[in-house]
This record gives C-alpha cells, sequence and structure tokens, in this order.
C-alpha cells in the first residue's frame, strides 16, 4: 500500500522506479497509468484528474495518451505481429468511429513503420508462437507507440530477456521516446537500467525513499 | 503425491467432470427404470392379461375352437367373450359423434386384476345394466356427461357411468380411441355385428387351480392354428410387454451413452488443455528424481479420481431423475411404476463413467511420459524423441473396445449394438471433419472489414490450446440430434397437412339399401362430387389350384408365401376404369385384353401384393366370398400410390366378376367447416347407425398428439445429449479462462473500454455456437433429408425457420454460458491478473 507519496514527473522526463519487491512499485506505476483509483489523493497526468474519471473515461485517456509495455510481452497470441500493433488502434478506432478504408490503410502504414522501427517489418505476418522472446517484447514496443502516447509506462521491461536482448529493447525504446518526445516510466529491478535514467525514484514501504 | 495437488486439479478439471455425469445419470436413471417397469410388469402379469389365457380372431370363432373352449369349460374353466368393433356413437343431448371402439362384455372379464368405475360398483353388474359405460375422455368428446343418451347402433341408451381403470388396456392402446363398454346382450341388441364391421372376437379363460396354461396351448396349437386364432398367456402377455419396456429402454440407453460419450470426448479435450499445463511441473518432478511412471500414474489417477467423482454425481442425478420418469412416461406404460432403488444400476453407473473417464483421459495424459527432465529448466527443450509407443496403440484399442463394447450392451440386439458404434465412429468423423472444415474456413475467410471487437472474438477460437474443435463436434452433436428432430417433425407435418387436400372423411360400411340416401347426403354436405366404390369382404380360397392350407402346412417349401398374405380377409372391390393413384405395371386393363379363354372373372392386383403371393399374370387365385368360392385370373398389376387417400385395393375385379355376392361401400368426402363436418355425421349416424365415419382431421390431430408424445420424448433425449455438449463447452471455456482472463485485462491496460471487452467476448462464444449449429445443422439436414426420402418416402423440404431458430438458440445459449463462466473477470485489478499470469 502507498502512503504519503507526491511526486512530480515533467513532461518526456525518463524516471526510473526501483525498490525491493512489495514496496508498491507496481501499484504507484498502475496509479500513474490510470489503471487504478487512489483510495485518497490526486493523479494528475497530462494535465487531467485521473482519480475524477469514471473507468470507461480513464479507458478513453489511455487508449490514446498512455502505453504500456509488460515484463511479460503480454501479446495476443492469436494476431500476427502486425493485428498485435494494431490493437490500441483498433480500440481507438472504435471509439472515434474512424473506420473506413483510408484511416485503416493509414493505421496499418503507421504500424508497419512502427515495426520497421523496431527492426521486425518482415516478421510482421508472424504470430508471438513463431516469435523469439526479444522480437516479442520489441512488437510489444511497437504496439505501446501506436497511438503516438504522450507517455509510457513499462513494467519490467527487460525481466524476462538476456542481457544483450535486453539492451537492445532498452536502446530501441529510449530511440523511440526521444524521437516522440514521450515521457518514459519505468519500474525495474536492473541497477544498471535505472542508472540510464534521468531520475531514480526509489521506493520503500509504500513511501518513496529521500 | 495425487492427492496433494487434488485442489488444484479439483479446480481445473472439476467442470470437465460434470459432463461426464449428464451421460452417466441418464443411464443410471434409464437402467433403474426400466427395473423398475420390469418388475411391476412381473407383478401383475395376470391381471395385464385378465385371465390365465386368451383366445382371439378377426372373426367369429370356428366351430372347432368353440369346442376347444366347451371342452375347457367340462373341465371346470371359465369362459368370459369380449367383442370389439369401430363404430360410430351419436350423444343426442349435444348432437355430436365420434367413432368410438364398442366392446360387449359377457360377465366374469377380467378375471384378475379390478376394474374401476365412478361411480363405483358398476363393472360387475355391466351385464344387467341397461346402459353404457364409457371412458371419461369420450364424455368430453362429445360434451356429454352421465345420463345422457348415447346413440350406438340401433341402441339408444344412457350413460351409466365412466371407466377410470382397466387393467388390460394398457397406456397407448387405450389411446387409440375412446371406449364404450356394453353388456354382452345390450350390445347384440346395437345389431353391429350383423353388418360385417371389422369385429376382433376374444374369449378369456380362467382356468382351473393348477392347470399350466402352456400345457393347454399345447393341446389346441394345432386346431388354433388351422383357425388362426392366437392364445396368449399371462408369460406371453408379460414377455410380450417387457420386450417393449427393453426396447424403449434400450433405444433411450444408447441415447444416453451417446451423452456419456460426449462426455469423454470433453474429458479427454480438458485433459489435453490440463497436462499442457502440466508439462513443466512434471519435468520438475523428473528432476528431483521421480520416476516417469510415478508422474504419470499421478496425473492418471487425478483424473480417474476425477471421473469417480463425477460418476457418484451422475449416479445421485440419475436416481433423482428415475423418480421424475414415471409422470412424464406415464401414458404410454402398461403398469403403474413405484420406483425402487436400483443398486446394481448405480454401481454400473459408477463404474462406467470412471472407466469412460479413465480411457478418454488416457490418450493425452500419454503425453507425459515422454516429457524431458529438461523441460524444468528450457521451455523449449525437446520432449523424448516418439517411438513406436506400444502404450498410445493400447490406448486407442481400449477407446475403441470401449465404444464397441458399451454400444452392444446398451442396444437391442449386439449387430444393432455394433451399428450403432460404427454410427456413432462415422458420424463423430463428418462431424469432425465438417468443423475442422469450418473452422479452417472461418480463420482463412472471415471478412478483414468486420469490426476489431468481432474480429478479435473470432480470432479467440485459435488461440492456443483452443479447444474450438472438440467443443463444435459436442455442441454440433447435441444440434444435430435436436435439428434432424425438428427438421423431421415439420416435413411429417407438412406431409400430413397436404394429404387432406383430396378427402377428409371415409364413409365406410354402406349397405347397398343405403347408397341412394348416402349419396344424397354427400351431395349435400361434401365439396366434391360423391364417390362410392362398392367393397366385397374375401379370404384367398387357394393359389394355383392349391388350397391355402396345403400351401400352409407345406413347411418344407422354399419361398413360400408369408402366413399372414395367405389368411389376410381382403377388401375387394370391382369398377371399370383405372384411378389416376394407379399405373399398371404388367398385364393391361380391361378394355385393352380380350376375354380369357377360361371365362375367369378377371382380377387386377397390386404389384407388392403379387409378389407376396409369389403369383405373376395368368395365375388363378380363388376367393372365398360368404361362403361362396369365386376362381379369378390375374389380368394386370398395378403400382398404388396409397398417399392421397384415394379410394384404393389390393384386389380389383372386372365389373361383372363378383356379382350376387354380399358387398358393402365405402366413400369419400371433402366436408369444409367444423359445424359442417358435425353436422355431415349426425345426419349419418342418425339415419343410418351401422356406418361408421372416420374423420382423418381428428385421426390427424390424434396422430400428431402419438407424435407429439414420441418427439416429446426424443426430445428430452436430444436435451441430454444437448446438455452433455454445454457442458463440454462449459469446461472448455473454463479450461481457456486464464487465457480469457489475461487477454480481458491487456485490453483493459491498452484502453479497451467494459463494452469493447464484453463485445469481443460475445463475438466468441457467438462465433463457437454458430460453428457448431452450422456442422451439426448441416448433418441435420443431411440426416433428415436422407431419413424423409429413404425411410418415410416422402419428399424434402428444409424447414429453413426451424435451423435459424435452431442456429439463435445454441449462439445464445453459448453467448449466455460464456459470459456467466467469466463474470468476475473485469472487477480484477488489470495488472495484477497481468502479473499473476505472467508468473
Amino acid at each position: 500500500m502507498l502512503s504519503g507519496v507526491d511526486l512530480v514527473v515533467e513532461a518526456r522526463a525518463f524516471v526510473a522506479i526501483v525498490g525491493p519487491s512489495g514496496s508498491g512499485k507496481t501499484t504507484l506505476l498502475g496509479l500513474l497509468a490510470g489503471l487504478d483509483r487512489p483510495t485518497a489523493g490526486r493523479v494528475i497526468l497530462d494535465g487531467c484528474d485521473l482519480a475524477a474519471m469514471t473507468e470507461d473515461e480513464r479507458a478513453r485517456f489511455r487508449v490514446n495518451r498512455v502505453g504500456f509495455v509488460f515484463q511479460s510481452f503480454h501479446l495476443l497470441p492469436t494476431l500476427t505481429a502486425l493485428e498485435n500493433v494494431l490493437v490500441p488502434v483498433e480500440l481507438a478506432g472504435a471509439d472515434r468511429r474512424s473506420r473506413g478504408r483510408e484511416p485503416a490503410r493509414r493505421a496499418r502504414d503507421h504500424a508497419m513503420g512502427l515495426l520497421d522501427r523496431v527492426g521486425l517489418a518482415e516478421r510482421a505476418s508472424h504470430y508471438p508462437v513463431q516469435l523469439s522472446g526479444g522480437e516479442r517484447q520489441r512488437v510489444a514496443l511497437a504496439r505501446a507507440f501506436a497511438n503516438r502516447p504522450r507517455a509510457l509506462f513499462a513494467d519490467e521491461p527487460t525481466g524476462n530477456l538476456d542481457a544483450e536482448t535486453g539492451a537492445r529493447v532498452v536502446a530501441i525504446m529510449e530511440e523511440l521516446n526521444r524521437d516522440a518526445g514521450t515521457t518514459l516510466v519505468l519500474v525495474t529491478h536492473d541497477a544498471e537500467l535505472a542508472q540510464r535514467a534521468d531520475r531514480v525514484v526509489r521506493l520503500a514501504d509504500g513511501r518513496v525513499a529521500p | 503425491m495425487a492427492p496433494r495437488e487434488w485442489r488444484f486439479t479439483f479446480r481445473r478439471l472439476g467442470v470437465h467432470m460434470t459432463s461426464i455425469s449428464v451421460g452417466v445419470a441418464a443411464l443410471v436413471a434409464l437402467h433403474s427404470f426400466r427395473n423398475d417397469v420390469v418388475r411391476s410388469i412381473e407383478e401383475d402379469k395376470r391381471s395385464l392379461l385378465g385371465a390365465d389365457a386368451r383366445l382371439s380372431a378377426g372373426r367369429e370363432f370356428p366351430d372347432s375352437v368353440e369346442a376347444v373352449l366347451d371342452s375347457l369349460v367340462a373341465a371346470g374353466a371359465e369362459v368370459s367373450r369380449v367383442t370389439s368393433l369401430a363404430s360410430m356413437a351419436l350423444a343426442e343431448t349435444s348432437g355430436l359423434t365420434r367413432l368410438v371402439r364398442a366392446r360387449g362384455v359377457e360377465p366374469g372379464f377380467p378375471y384378475h386384476g379390478a376394474v374401476t368405475t365412478e361411480p363405483p360398483g358398476l363393472w360387475p353388474r355391466l351385464g344387467d345394466l341397461e346402459g353404457f359405460l364409457v371412458d371419461p375422455a369420450l364424455l368430453v368428446q362429445l360434451q356429454a356427461g352421465v345420463g345422457d343418451t348415447l346413440r350406438l347402433g340401433r341402441v339408444r341408451a344412457p350413460v351409466l357411468g365412466t371407466v377410470e381403470g382397466l387393467p388390460t388396456d394398457i397406456g397407448m392402446q387405450a389411446a387409440a380411441g375412446p371406449r364404450v363398454f356394453a353388456g354382452a346382450e345390450l350390445f347384440a341388441e346395437t345389431g353391429l355385428l350383423a353388418f360385417g364391421s371389422l369385429a376382433r372376437h376374444r374369449a378369456y379363460v380362467r382356468l382351473p387351480e393348477g392347470a399350466d396354461p402352456d400345457e393347454v396351448e399345447d393341446a389346441h396349437a394345432e386346431t388354433l392354428r388351422a383357425a388362426d386364432v392366437s392364445f396368449r398367456t399371462p408369460d406371453e402377455q408379460m414377455r410380450s410387454l417387457t420386450r417393449s419396456a427393453d426396447f424403449l429402454a434400450d433405444f433411450l440407453g444408447l441415447v444416453g451413452l451417446a451423452a456419456l460419450l460426449l462426455g469423454g470426448v470433453g474429458v479427454g479435450s480438458a485433459v489435453n488443455v490440463y497436462v499442457r499445463g502440466k508439462l513443466t511441473p512434471a519435468a520438475a518432478l523428473l528432476c528431483v528424481g521421480a520416476t516417469r511412471r510415478q508422474v504419470f500414474s499421478t496425473y492418471l489417477l487425478q483424473a480417474t479420481s476425477m471421473g469417480v467423482l463425477g460418476s457418484a454425481v451422475g449416479v445421485a442425478a440419475g436416481v433423482a431423475l428415475q423418480r421424475f420418469l414415471p409422470p412424464f412416461v406415464g401414458d404410454v406404460l402398461p403398469v403403474e411404476v413405484t420406483p425402487q432403488a436400483s443398486p446394481a444400476a448405480a454401481a454400473f453407473g459408477l463404474f462406467l463413467g470412471a472407466w469412460v473417464a479413465f480411457v478418454f483421459a488416457l490418450l493425452p495424459l500419454l503425453r507425459v511420459r515422454k516429457v524431458s527432465p529438461l523441460q524444468a529448466l528450457r521451455h523449449t527443450a525437446e520432449p523424448r524423441a516418439a517411438g513406436r509407443d506400444w502404450m498410445r496403440g493400447a490406448a486407442l484399442a481400449a477407446l475403441a473396445a470401449t465404444v464397441l463394447a458399451l454400444a452392444m450392451f446398451e442396444a437391442p440386439s449386439a449387430p444393432a449394438g455394433a451399428a450403432f458404434a460404427v454410427a456413432i465412429a462415422a458420424g463423430a468423423g463428418i462431424l469432425w471433419c465438417v468443423a475442422v472444415l469450418l473452422v479452417r474456413a472461418t480463420r482463412r475467410f472471415f471478412p478483414k472489414r468486420a469490426s476489431y471487437p468481432v474480429r478479435q472474438g473470432v480470432a479467440n477460437l485459435f488461440r492456443p490450446g483452443n479447444q474450438t474443435v472438440a467443443v463444435t463436434l459436442a455442441l454440433g452433436c447435441g444440434v444435430f440430434v435436436v435439428g434432424a428432430i425438428s427438421q423431421l417433425e415439420r416435413n411429417l407435418t407438412r406431409e400430413l397437412s397436404v394429404q387432406f387436400d383430396a378427402a377428409d372423411m371415409i364413409v365406410f360400411d354402406v349397405q347397398p339399401a343405403q347408397e341412394a340416401s348416402v349419396s344424397a347426403l354427400l351431395r349435400e354436405f361434401s365439396e366434391s362430387e360423391p364417390e362410392l366404390a362398392p367393397v366385397v369382404t374375401a379370404r384367398i380360397a387357394a393359389v394355383g389350384g392349391r388350397a391355402v392350407a396345403d400351401i400352409l402346412a407345406d413347411t418344407a417349401a422354399r419361398d413360400r408365401p408369408p402366413r399372414w398374405a395367405l389368411r389376410n380377409e381382403y377388401r375387394n372391390t370391382f369398377r371399370q376404369d383405372l384411378r389416376p393413384s394407379e399405373t399398371v405395371t404388367a398385364g393391361a386393363w380391361w378394355d385393352d385384353l380380350p376375354a380369357p379363354d377360361s371365362g375367369l372373372a378377371r382380377v387386377s392386383l397390386a404389384q407388392g401384393l403379387a409378389e407376396d403371393l409369389r403369383v405373376d399374370l395368368g395365375d388363378r387365385i380363388t376367393w372365398s366370398v360368404g361362403g361362396r368360392e369365386i376362381a379369378s385370373e390375374v389380368s394386370s398389376l398395378r403400382d398404388i400410390d396409397w398417399d392421397g387417400f384415394d379410394m384404393n385395393f389390393m384386389a380389383v375385379f372386372e365389373p361383372g366378376g363378383l356379382d350376387d355376392v354380399a358387398r358393402t361401400s365405402v366413400a369419400t368426402a371433402r366436408v369444409p367447416g367444423d359445424t359442417a363436418r358435425a353436422e355431415f355425421q349426425r345426419s349419418l349416424v342418425r339415419d343410418h347407425p351401422n356406418i361408421s365415419v372416420l374423420d382423418l382431421r381428428v385421426i390427424r390431430a390424434a396422430v400428431e398428439s402419438v407424435l407429439g408424445k414420441a418427439l416429446g420424448v426424443v426430445a428430452l433425449l436430444a436435451g441430454l445429449c444437448s446438455g452433455a455438449g454445454l457442458f463440454v463447452m462449459a469446461g472448455a471455456i473454463a479450461s481457456t479462462r486464464a487465457q480469457r482472463t489475461r487477454e480481458g485485462a491487456l485490453l483493459r491496460v491498452l484502453g479497451g473500454r467494459a463494452r469493447q471487452i464484453r463485445a469481443v467476448l460475445v463475438s466468441e462464444y457467438a462465433a463457437l455456437g454458430s460453428l457448431a449449429a452450422l456442422a451439426g445443422g448441416l448433418l441435420a439436414v443431411a440426416a433428415s433429408w436422407l431419413l424423409s426420402e429413404h425411410l418415410f418416402e416422402m419428399p424434402y423440404s428444409p424447414a429453413l425457420g426451424a435451423a435459424l431458430l435452431l442456429w439463435l438458440a445454441v449462439a445464445g445459449l453459448a453467448v449466455l454460458l460464456g459470459m456467466a463462466s467469466g463474470r468476475s473477470r473485469n472487477r480484477s485489478d488489470p495488472l495484477a491478473a497481468l502479473r499473476e499470469a505472467g508468473d
């Protein structure tokens, strides 16, 4: 449980949240990303008070302004790499009622561009089961940037990868972050990865350590 | 080791084992119920016959048989005769008429079992009563009450009471037509027997103490056979009744078995998914020193234990179901059944369920034996190289042997069981192929432009570990049975209604003197020009110059005509013209033939009858008509379309061939409107009490009611199959619940709203239900088409409305079941759910 957390993250910053297991890292990440509501206090993201929104409003907010990367990749096994990248676009598209041939083509081109950026253009029609761990995480990265989010949240993004692959994934993440001007908040146990952040927030027993 | 994983296993496999429960419940209920029926029949066998022996014939007993009865009476036996025939009854107060089964009863009948009447105590005095006892249903139909006057033949007498229970008239037999009982003397006064109506003569015999009915039968077998009189003992009656009960139970048992095997498919499918998740723990167990045998036994024991548990639930449900069956099928049962627990049936069900679970779980579990310990360290490690696996062969053989043995055990006969097993294998094979093709076609051809939730829902059918084909197979089986029944029902109903366009009433037993007045009545009421056809009742005396008795006595002869064809009482006619429903297939009609040299009467036979009698053109048949012998020569054969209710006859004589013999006439009519129909029948019965009218619309209603009851029982069983299919589906949904939870959480994290996530799930379940409905529906249409064309010999046209309704029902049920099974999913914390799934 978090208590007395007072944290301001500047736009376009790269913040790493570290701390021992059970210190509240994931809870904080969930609150920051609008996945959960605080029982007390407020979370303001991109000028919006997340605590004041309904669940569907927060979902709509997330799909347009937030990207997410997980430790276990979490791709949909029944979709190809390209289709996985397109999921947030589809979810947002259904919202905007902007279905149609031209928007669909543009979204597809954008998704293909992202896959190209992560070096997987040629694997676009592959299913997750046909990809390696590193490739899956790169697809997840492309998906996270599909809707040009204002903030990217990553939960142990290299936790399931070997050092070399992890380093490559982090490099791509930093590059995409820099190019798109996204704020990046990541939770990690990896001290080396945390060192690369602009700022490191340490949590202990649900509080920000001094 | 097995018990330690019990709680986890229970959660994962529990739902699947309930699919075994449905089949076990059906079998336990049916076996116990059959035991109940057989026991009750055995206890009541003498009451069910009403006597120690019953002689029965379609005409009055000849002197030889009367002599047998006299000898029995002389030896101390008692005889009571019951004569029954079909006739019209008119209720004078309401003016309504009804075709009834009139019975003249001599005192004494029944010698065993009690007849209950309302008011009580009337039956023993029936011979002295100046009135009738009737079925309560008749009073309802005639809108009459006790005390009202009923007209039967020449007699007008009051209804004195109702017969509530007569042990010899069982279930469906009593439903065939309402009965009117009269004492023998009053019955004789009706004059109905004098007109040569179709009457059945029965003599019920109470033998002296210690006399054996079988010995009596043996002693007079020759005389009875020669006179075409049947002899029935209580044991024979019991065997006949239990045979019907056995047949019913066997038939129902096969459906129960189908449900159980579907449950087996569900178990196999569930264990398959379960094993997939157990490969790493199994590898870990191997790493810490467990042997492959230990690991394999652990999981096999778990699956079998769950099978035992599922069967136990099934046994309990079956015992409960057994108690609900008697009221449900009471109408068709010969006896009142008191349910009694049957330990043998319960034990059988328990064993069967456990065995089916074991056999179906065995195949997927064999994979555990191939696990490499390295898989504990690396998920991608290869399993042990698969060589020739004798265990797999043995498991497949056990599976096939189980299906074959169970089918042979449940079916009425071993060949029928083997055929059922082959049919099950073939049906499942075809359904499987259809399911696989449909699933592949869906994946390949599903429109890419459909909305995202729909595309995602359909794509979910192909997630790793999906059981789409297994669910399509299981649910499709239920759809197939229900669909085939509804298709057949619609076609049968359509066929029945079409046939009444030609005629909806048959008037028979018209005496020559009544023809003019009946014709006048017909002209007044019928839409069509009245047609009367003469009817001459005849038996065959000789074929090709050989007396029928000689032909029947020649038991060594090969290709002898069947007994019924030689002994039947034929209703023949004579006429000049061929009817539109007839086609001459051999020879020629009267005008196109020269008169025969023999000078014999010319007769045209129905093709089928000529084949049965083994006669051809030019052959001679001698007919016995009212004591006279008339020789005839076969001059043509006809193919007859019996469907149209045209006035068709097996044997048609050339006019002049049947001069100077006693005859009656039959007429068909089409009378529009219920009021006119009632008025027509009332006028006919008032003026001509001996004449009977068959109202085909009433008969159709009766047929539909019987058909409805039969279809009701079949539908119940179809429901069982569908129930088993739904359980398999519930199990399949449960086994992929973790994946679905993770996907739902992921979509929420990515910004999916609750409505979108619900739409994905609804699309997935609707697609699953639709695949099953389509696979089962296609097979149902194919099967009902084959049955219609070849078994019922009627044209088939698919009932699209019923098919559409079934599709909607199955898709709707699938959605309901799926959504209900995942209700709590959206409430959990998505990030926590994802973390848990990732661990």
